[in-house]
């Protein structure tokens, strides 16, 4: 069994959230000395999870979310999608292995990857919207949240959604606020089977080295585990029984990185931009100084006057 | 309109006249199509004061002007449909006016002689010169591809209608679109700015004939000469 | 369970068969990906359906549902012919060397004594044959004609792994992968651990399915031993307290019986409960039945129980039929011979068969009394709620009264859980509104009787005004009054008999335990096997001591494991003949030359010579039974019968339909689909989802969201052929009601060959009703058919008919 987290300390601590503790922060820099701190990491053993929703329950319990009650559309998926309401999701692919012609119900439970190069944060406008803890928790801070949605289009995954309600961007936090305090998130409290465990990324990573090991004992040859290099890894990691196939796991995607789009517009994009349109001002005035006015000419005026000569005004 | 080659009055507009005098005074703009500008020209200059300020985090200040991010994000749109339908105002007014002539091509021939004002070397030129026909289609062109992307990104009540990857492009898009929107419109206001006189067509209506004699002779002529023919406007 | 969650760590083999413990039991499951990730231990999976436990599953293969004895004893002829047997355990801890009585024969799916008219066997030569010596006689080498191994491999014979495809529609491949990771545990260093629930309770023969698997676990040698073992998955937290304390209509606590009214007196009641044993020196530890009986009349009537009256045994009730189990009940309501109901939490109108019935039964009552800490449909069951309840609430008189109660979390007690531990609990939260403790409202109830009964007078005072009633507050009594009164106290000195001015057991201590309860009236105890959770070292069932010495699994001081905190039964059969551990990696208990030593408390006196006692100790035989002899009304064999209602006629049998002794009413028989119906020609099976728990959680929010809305399970193959889109609607019929349901369509479910014939699979999940957060849908019972198990009445929800078609939804009705 992984070792439980223990409980939190009765005595009262810092929580680990204040502006010094963030390495990056949206639309705006962080106060130096941005010292890292170790990184924590939830690991999800996909090979282990047997789907029974208590992470989404507890996720909406912790949070405090209100979902609404929807319909079934003919799966397990509930509700169909993450919503600002439901930060987690368990997701039902049924995959018949054409090696061994078994089928396989594989289950990934859906949510924020708290990516190590976040595209939420390099996409949002907004400073201090999106933060990255230096434990590498990728956090909204919904104060300075605009809603204006880049982060969706920033976010390789496909997570956070704007609530309708206050127009503010929602997505799993990694109980940031627990985390703090030295808890686990409570999705990984609540979990039965230990399919998500939690602690320090080299900690995860070797967790997930013996799982793998497990794993390939029992015929899963190609079990991995998913931390995807392309975002720079993760804090939320998956161990999965065919890493070479991420895909059949619900559209997980192969190889996740901040669409070139998004690079483009967030990074060189909007320093070329202000350039072009400072340019076009500076020559505007450059040409004026060289240049000078174009003023019409008394010659002008006169030639107008001797075109209109003699007609009716 | 005739539909003679070449010298055909094609680009009087309505309410376009010439008063005699001195100096001699010339009607540019009516008071319709300066609202429909002014109109247009403020919800742009509020479209590039709330886009920045979403564009470059160091311009993130101005949401300050639309009371905060949240305002920003939300108006933001609301004001480009408005520039999109005043400009298509502007559009079915001037449109016929901005069509390309062939002196244009001369004229943009000779662009070093424009840049110095050395207006003498250019071919007589219409309502419009080369450089405001650029202005007039450049902002027609962008102000559509902007409110299509636009939409696109607009979350609140477009979201479910493309996938990730489109408002990636669009928004891109609308960004490029954007940024050279601003650029033209930087050369609109300083053409205004270098070029004096001119601001008043769209303040006051008016030009004096010095200044029409000296930028757009061809239509001055045309003005006068439809006097002399006693032919109506052009509509 | 004869052994603990915890223990399941301890495996090599889990075997979910007849349950689904990844799904309904989520927290429990954690013990199978303990024992996964920490002993490599593998998974088998046998459902009709590709179920949450089979995603981690090691291997699946699919069965149909209510043909699991097939299964299970092809598995045993499996082992039989391929020397896959444990010998040493079976020939020295089993009954199959012992010797069958002549005239006992077994013949297309009969035994001897069959009656057609009563639906009820003669089971006189289903028995011993007794030796001159008055012991059973054996045959050490199990080559008699009528050993029970004989009998047993002659009765195995014929289900070969082709009868097993033709019958379970299981491909021949697949089962024997599954024999052939099975039977690798008759090694005594591998065990297996069967994990069971609903799945092979609710069917007619559920009492059968769950013995033939615990056979087959006797011939691998992995009963008593550290990850083995038979382990019923409870479904409720207490439901394991109610068959302990004996809530059952026959039953009294601790597994006695009530008397019938055959059995006047306590002589007549206690002559066939001598227990003598079977086999020289074997424990047969119920011959100690008197002292629990009379403890327990004691613990009832306290001072006015005395010798001379019986103890109060006047006052039992006698049993005129064979029980009055909850089918009956309803039966009798519709018949008008009941006429008030005291439900206390519980919601028949959804947990029994045949809604359109119960709602009949419970219309005829005069009185309804509910005591739930939830609004019920029961409760509900004269509103009418559109197509979802369509009752006549004008022509309903029932007068119905609402007792709300607190719950779980807002009450202190012990809850009993699979693994027989009695774990404290305490409350979490306040009572809302007007809840009451149970106890407050059965403490008032029963002050009222008393009251009434003692200004009136009426037909028979005794059994209420005698009742034994101790408590500080009469009113509401403690749950610490009333465990420590199931733990037992002594009631009069019992002074030492080796030196009489010592007290052996001194007036008004707890019992330390049921080794010290008197058949003389000197002690009480309200449920035997509770002795020793309260003792005069406090609260044994508030422990909290994590601690598992040598990693063992047994964690000896958490809570309170009954009997006498025993982590795992039978756990003597754990070491060989003469004492040393079948697999020294997992000792559990050894034989130190004197005693017995270990980490659990011994099932067997501690200085028991291994030799001469068997591990078994509250059989009379001391061995576990391969032949049941007379004590399953069905059979001392198990027999493949189909369903009920079947899409096949029984291969092996085909002129015998369902359970041949199972109790039928006879307007239900009536409204059973016929076998092979081309009316209702799909296999219907009902279950629970892992989002919720039974009908309670539809009333909570958060596990609404989680799965909101009523739905069936079909096949993509089943969905094509009846044009049902995923996620659209479908009408479900059976012969009793019908229903609508969003569609599932899934590759989970797989029509299977069946006798050379396509079985289409229709899963029903039962959370849904008409009271609650989650969308309004219909239960599962209004499909399902009124049938119990031959021996307990458990209804048959897991097998039955329906047809289906596309449909348009409830809207359209």
């Amino acid at each position: 069994m992984f070792p439980p987290i223990p409980n939190p300390p009765v005595a009262p601590t810092s929580p680990g959230f204040s502006d010094k503790d963030l390495i990056r922060r949206s639309a705006s820099s962080v106060p130096a000395p941005a010292t890292r701190q170790t990184e924590v990491a939830k690991l999800i053993d996909v090979s282990k999870c047997i789907g029974c929703k208590a992470c989404q329950a507890a996720c909406i319990e912790w949070n405090d979310t209100h979902q609404a009650i929807g319909v079934n559309v003919g799966v397990y998926d509930n509700p169909a999608d993450l919503t600002p309401e439901m930060f987690t999701l368990m997701r039902f692919s049924e995959w018949e292995n054409p090696q061994t012609n078994n089928l396989e119900w594989l289950i990934r439970k859906d949510g924020c990857m708290h990516c190590e190069d976040p595209g939420c944060l390099k996409a949002c406008p907004a400073p201090g919207a999106i933060v990255q803890y230096a434990n590498g928790i990728v956090d909204f801070v919904h104060d300075n949240c605009i809603g204006c949605g880049y982060c969706v289009k920033g976010c390789p995954f496909d997570i956070p959604r704007i609530s309708k309600v206050d127009h503010k961007a929602y997505k799993c936090t990694l109980c940031s606020d627990r985390v703090a305090v030295g808890q686990g998130p409570a999705c990984q409290k609540a979990c039965p089977t230990q399919a998500i465990v939690f602690g320090t990324k080299d900690e995860m990573k070797e967790w997930a080295d013996f799982r793998i090991k497990d794993l390939k004992s029992r015929g899963f040859e190609n079990a991995g585990l998913y931390d995807p290099p392309g975002v720079g890894g993760t804090h939320v990691m998956y161990v999965l029984h065919h890493a070479d196939k991420p895909e059949i796991y619900a559209n997980l995607p192969r190889n996740p990185t901040i669409s070139p789009l998004v690079e483009l517009w967030k990074g060189v994009g909007k320093y070329v931009g202000l350039g072009v349109m400072g340019l076009a001002a500076a020559a505007a005035v450059v040409h004026h100084l060289v240049a000078g006015a174009n003023r019409v000419s008394p010659e002008d005026e006169a030639n107008a006057e001797k075109l209109t000569e003699g007609r009716h005004s | 309109m005739t539909s003679d080659d070449g010298d055909r009055p094609y680009d009087v507009q309505p309410g376009d006249d010439v008063h005699p005098g001195k100096p001699v005074t010339v009607d540019r703009y009516t008071v319709g199509a300066r609202i429909n500008h002014w109109i247009t020209a403020v919800s742009l200059v509020l479209l590039a004061l709330s886009g920045l300020s979403m564009f470059h985090p160091s311009l993130f200040f101005l949401t300050v002007l639309f009371g905060g991010g949240q305002w920003t994000r939300a108006i933001h749109p609301w004001i480009g449909v408005v520039l999109f339908f005043s400009f298509a105002g502007l559009f079915i007014r001037f449109w016929k006016a901005n069509l390309w002539r062939s002196e244009d091509n001369t004229w943009l021939r000779r662009i070093r002689d424009v840049l110095a004002g050395d207006e003498e070397k250019l071919p007589e030129l219409g309502k419009y010169n080369a450089g405001q026909k650029f202005v007039f289609w450049g902002m027609s062109a962008l102000i559509i591809i902007l409110i299509g992307s636009g939409i696109v990104v607009w979350d609140e009540y477009f979201y479910p209608f493309t996938s990730i990857e489109q408002k990636r492009i669009a928004i891109l898009v609308h960004a490029a679109a954007a940024v050279v929107i601003i650029c033209v419109w930087i050369v609109h206001v300083y053409a205004a700015i270098w070029v004096r006189g001119t601001i008043g067509a769209m303040t006051k209506g008016r030009v004096t004939g010095g200044w029409a004699w000296r930028h757009h002779r061809k239509w001055l002529r045309e003005l006068v000469g439809k006097r002399v023919v006693g032919k109506t406007s052009a509509s | 369970m004869t052994n603990s969650w915890t223990d399941i760590r301890n495996t090599d083999l889990v075997v979910i068969m007849g349950g689904n413990a990844a799904e309904a039991h989520p927290c429990g499951f954690k013990w199978v990906t303990e024992a996964k990730a920490n002993r490599g231990a593998k998974l088998i999976v046998v459902d009709p359906r590709f179920n949450r436990s089979a995603s981690v599953a090691d291997f699946y293969a699919p069965i149909r549902q209510g043909t699991d004895i097939a299964f299970l004893l092809g598995l045993i002829n499996y082992c039989m012919l391929n020397d896959k047997v444990q010998w040493d355990y079976v020939k020295t801890f089993t009954n199959a060397s012992f010797l069958v009585k002549e005239g006992f024969t077994y013949r297309d799916g009969l035994f001897t004594g069959y009656d057609e008219q009563k639906r009820d066997y003669d089971r006189a030569t289903w028995e011993y044959e007794i030796g001159p010596d008055g012991y059973a006689a054996v045959d050490e080498t199990l080559q008699h004609p009528r050993s029970v191994w004989t009998l047993l491999k002659q009765h195995v014979a014929m289900y070969t792994p082709e009868l097993v495809e033709r019958i379970c529609g299981t491909p021949r491949d697949k089962f024997l992968a599954v024999a052939q990771m099975v039977s690798e545990c008759s090694s005594p260093t591998k065990t297996m651990t069967s994990m069971y629930a609903l799945g092979w309770t609710q069917h007619s023969k559920g009492s059968q399915n769950i013995r033939t698997m615990a056979m087959l676990q006797l011939i691998l040698g992995n009963i008593g031993v550290r990850g083995g073992g038979m382990n019923a998955l409870r479904g409720h937290s207490n439901i394991q307290g109610l068959t302990d304390v004996g809530l059952l209509s026959n039953s009294l606590p601790g597994y006695m019986n009530l008397a019938t009214d055959r059995e006047p007196d306590l002589a007549a009641y206690m002559s066939t409960r001598g227990f003598r044993p079977l086999r020289p020196n074997q424990t047969s530890y119920w011959q100690n039945y008197r002292k629990f009986l009379v403890s327990f009349l004691k613990s009832m009537w306290g001072p006015a129980a005395t010798a001379q009256n019986d103890f109060g045994f006047d006052w039992l009730p006698k049993l005129d039929v064979p029980n009055y189990d909850i089918l009956r009940a309803f039966e009798l309501m519709k018949q008008g011979k009941m006429t008030a109901y005291l439900c206390q939490g519980f919601n028949p109108l959804q947990a029994f068969p045949n809604k359109a019935k119960l709602v009949e039964g419970l219309s005829k009552l005069k009185l309804l009394v509910v005591m739930d800490p939830l609004e019920t449909e029961t409760a509900r069951f004269w509103e009418n709620h559109g197509i979802y309840n369509d009752v006549d609430t004008a022509a309903i008189q029932t007068e119905v009264i609402q007792l709300p109660t607190t719950c779980f979390a807002e009450d202190e007690g012990a809850l009993v859980n699979s693994g027989r531990w009695l774990q404290w609990h305490w409350p979490g939260g306040t009572p809302p509104g007007e809840a009451q403790p149970d106890t407050w409202i059965m403490a008032q109830i029963h002050l009222r009787l008393k009251a009434l009964y003692r200004t009136e007078g009426g037909a028979f005072p005794d059994p209420i005004l005698n009742l034994h009633w101790p408590y500080k507050d009469p009113g509401l009594p403690t749950p610490e009054e009333l465990t420590k009164e199931m733990n037992g106290y002594i009631v009069a000195d019992v002074p030492d008999p080796a030196d009489p001015a010592k007290k052996l057991l001194e007036a008004g201590k707890q019992v330390a335990n049921f080794g010290q309860l008197r058949d003389d009236g000197s002690t009480a105890c309200g449920c035997w096997i509770f002795a020793g959770s309260f003792t005069e070292a406090g609260n044994m069932m508030a422990r909290r001591d994590n601690a598992d010495p040598d990693d063992t699994g047994a964690y000896p001081n958490w809570s309170f494991s009954w009997p006498a905190n025993r982590r795992i039964l039978y756990n003597r059969a754990s070491a060989d003949i003469n004492g040393k551990p079948w697999d020294p990696s997992r000792k559990l208990l050894e034989w130190d030359g004197q005693r017995w030593t270990g980490y659990d408390v011994p099932d067997i006196a501690p200085n028991a010579k291994p030799r001469d006692v068997g591990p078994f100790i509250m059989n009379a035989e001391g061995v576990g039974r391969l032949f049941a002899r007379g004590m399953m009304r069905d059979g001392p064999f198990p027999v493949h019968y189909e369903p009920f209602e079947s899409p096949v006629a029984n291969v092996i049998a085909p002129k015998v339909r369902g359970n041949p002794v199972a109790r039928v009413f006879a307007d239900d028989f009536a409204q059973f689909a016929d076998v092979a119906s081309p009316e209702f020609p799909y296999a219907a099976t009902s279950y629970r989802l892992t989002e919720h728990f039974h009908y309670w959680t539809k009333n909570n929010h958060v596990n609404a969201v989680l799965q909101p809305e009523f739905f069936v399970e079909i096949s993509e193959e089943l969905a094509k052929e009846k044009g049902v889109a995923k996620g659209g609607w479908v009408r479900v019929w059976s012969k009793r009601g019908s229903v609508f349901a969003k569609a599932v369509v899934t590759k989970r479910i797989k029509p299977m060959i069946c006798d050379g014939k396509t079985i289409h699979i229709v899963g029903i999940p039962i959370h849904w009703g008409f009271v609650g957060a989650a969308k309004k849908g219909f239960p599962a019972n209004v499909l399902t058919p009124f049938v119990g198990d031959a021996n307990i009445e458990t209804p048959e929800f897991k097998a039955f008919l329906v047809n289906l078609e596309a449909s348009t939804g409830p809207a359209s009705v």
